[in-house]
């Protein structure tokens, strides 16, 4: 029975890794709906914790020539987790919930950092024995650099560090050259390791050259891609992470990494595509196609005018009304509106009108970035509706309420065919009785084309900040002294 | 009895056929309300990356490899921690409303989320 003992932090491992896959599977399935989610988060959050203090055991294990170092590097990483950790929770914390696909940018950019740096690890340390587990590591470190350079090109674009897409002529194709030196890079790699006598640059200098080109990549990839797109590339560059975590899990020899690496692969690679059926584009069109700079596309004679109108006598007419359907757009967000958004809504409520949330899957910088932007607001998610489940009901509603949103509701994406937007759903906001936009001014949405919604018999601007805007509103219905119906 | 796990091959396609199968099938349930903690979701997931960063931290011989490990750990520990506290906090404020007709247990969300 002694005999055993040896073996017990390899089995400590192995069982507390198996627990972390299973609370991670387990945990993602309570995410898929609202009521569960939270606890879906702690249980993934236990199996993590789980992983990472069984991984000390790992102490016990190590090789005879690691040995002397065991203490000191047991240290760093006890301060690397503190400091890594604690920077990034930090950061999590107080971060603004409008910035929130930024700070997902840099903790993905963060996870392929980590993946590449092990692959890195076992590429200096000459660990990955035998071709097999050498190509692994190298397609791991590849995809890894490219989500750390990608990512934080992509955060530097959402955060406006980076302000426009950088182009130049055959851009397609350098990148094409600097993907096929990296793979010739790590094709030599491979081959130096197998046979010596064709080593022509030191192997340390080689894996520099390789992890270079890598980073490149990403940047080079991410560069003239337009900030609208970036949550969809930040979903993509999830989707590599979690492939490159997979992948330096098998060279590890570790399951959970492999599953739960492979999990996000997986999942990361699904929501792009659902994020690209929103936009109404394709995944390649996204990464490959220059959006929203092109415009020689000519817009058709609009029929109609701007009718402006005062703030307070947009919100009295929602007072009388029996139903309004409220679409906010990122320009709410901006404006930090939510929060007086919500307090006019229970105005209305208080009022006996009906009132309902009409959200566009791409509404905000991220797909649902909305949703959450209205519950911090406190909208219960209830009142919440998605395209789909609430477009037949405008043309049953007495007014739309348009706020900071644009090409979501414009109706050119049904009906012009030459329209760049031409074919994304939309919300049918044009179809109300009477639709209120709210806006800034007579600029135009990210697409860079005229709303035809706006001009319509049935629409009137209410121009201003938002915030600003819905405060006028609320003063307005508060001034009527209606007492409360329901 | 042995508890070294040994996955090669074969082996290793099967576990990612079979993971990245659960991924596909639990997210495609998800409605889109939840897209953006969704995502930070699964972005905390792999941080689990920090297990592979501090195996290889412990098992560093030279001073490169402790360097090189140390950023492992720093940034996979940074992954983990972040992508949990930025989901749990997006997630905290998703309730229902009181008045809705009371086919959801109103109030249940946040006792769960009090633990913490």
């Amino acid at each position: 029975m002694l005999s055993i003992i040896p073996m017990l932090p390899q089995l400590g491992i192995g069982a507390a890794d198996l627990a972390a896959a299973f609370l991670f599977l387990y945990g993602l399935h309570r995410m898929s709906s609202p009521v569960t989610a939270p606890s879906g988060i702690f249980v993934a959050g236990i199996g993590m914790a789980v992983a990472v203090l069984a991984s000390f055991l790992y102490a016990f294990g190590v090789s005879q020539a690691a040995q002397p170092d065991l203490m000191i590097n047991i240290g760093l990483v006890i301060v690397a987790l503190a400091i890594g950790g604690g920077t990034a929770w930090w950061g999590g914390r107080t971060v603004a919930m409008t910035a929130m696909p930024q700070m997902v940018a840099i903790y993905n950019g963060m996870g392929g950092g980590a993946a590449g740096a092990i692959a890195a690890v076992e590429l200096f340390g000459g660990k990955a024995d035998g071709m097999t587990a050498l190509i692994v590591t190298l397609v791991g470190a590849l995809i890894g650099a490219v989500s750390l350079s990608g990512s934080l090109i992509a955060w530097a674009k959402l955060d406006g560090v980076i302000k426009k897409p950088l182009r130049f002529k055959g851009q397609q194709v350098f990148n094409g050259i600097i993907l096929l030196a990296t793979l010739a890079v790590g094709g030599y790699l491979v081959a130096a390791t197998q046979d010596k006598s064709l080593l022509v640059l030191a192997m340390p200098a080689s894996i520099y050259l390789f992890f270079a080109c890598a980073l490149a990549l990403g940047i080079f990839m991410t560069l003239p891609i337009g900030g609208a797109d970036m949550p969809v590339v930040i979903s993509i560059f999830n989707a590599f992470t979690g492939l490159a975590v997979g992948l330096e899990g098998f060279v590890l020899q570790n399951p959970a990494l492999m599953i739960a690496g492979m999990v996000v692969g997986a999942a990361g690679m699904l929501l792009t595509l659902l994020m690209a059926k929103a936009m109404n584009r394709s995944v390649s069109n996204v990464v490959f196609t220059n959006f929203g700079e092109v415009s020689k596309y000519k817009q058709g004679n609009i029929k109609g005018s701007l009718k402006p109108m005062q703030a307070g006598d947009a919100g009295i007419a929602m007072r009388y009304a029996s139903s309004v359907i409220i679409v906010p757009g990122y320009g709410l967000a901006v404006a930090q509106g939510q929060g007086k958004l919500y307090e006019f809504v229970k105005l209305l409520q208080a009022g006996g009108v009906s009132v309902k949330f009409a959200v566009h899957p791409v509404a905000g910088r991220m797909p649902g970035q909305m949703d959450v932007l209205l519950a911090e607001a406190g909208v219960p998610y209830d009142m919440i509706f998605q395209l789909e489940d609430i477009n037949d009901q405008f043309s049953s509603t007495d007014f739309a309420l348009v706020i900071g949103a644009n090409d979501v509701v414009n109706p050119a994406a049904r009906s012009d065919k030459t329209s760049p937007i031409f074919g994304m759903p939309i919300l049918n906001a044009d179809k109300a009785k009477k639709v209120f936009v709210v806006k800034r001014g007579e600029g135009k949405g990210y697409a860079g084309i005229v709303n035809a919604l706006f001009y319509g018999e049935n629409c009137d601007m209410v121009y201003g900040d938002a915030q600003a805007v819905l405060i006028k509103m609320i003063e307005a219905v508060r001034g009527l002294g209606l007492p409360a119906v329901a | 009895m042995d508890f070294q796990i040994s996955i090669s091959g074969f082996v290793a396609l099967y576990v990612f056929m079979l993971a990245g199968f659960a991924g596909w099938v639990i997210i495609g349930r998800v409605p889109a309300i939840l897209h953006t903690p969704l995502m930070s979701g699964s972005n905390f997931v792999h941080g689990i990356v920090v297990v592979g960063g501090i195996y290889a931290l412990l098992n560093a011989i030279t001073l490169q490899e402790q360097v090189i490990g140390f950023f492992a750990v720093l940034l996979g520990a940074g992954n983990a921690a972040g992508g949990y506290a930025v989901t749990d906090r997006m997630l905290a404020m998703f309730k229902t409303s009181e008045h809705a007709p009371a086919h959801r247990k109103s109030g249940s969300v946040k006792s769960i989320h009090a633990k913490k």
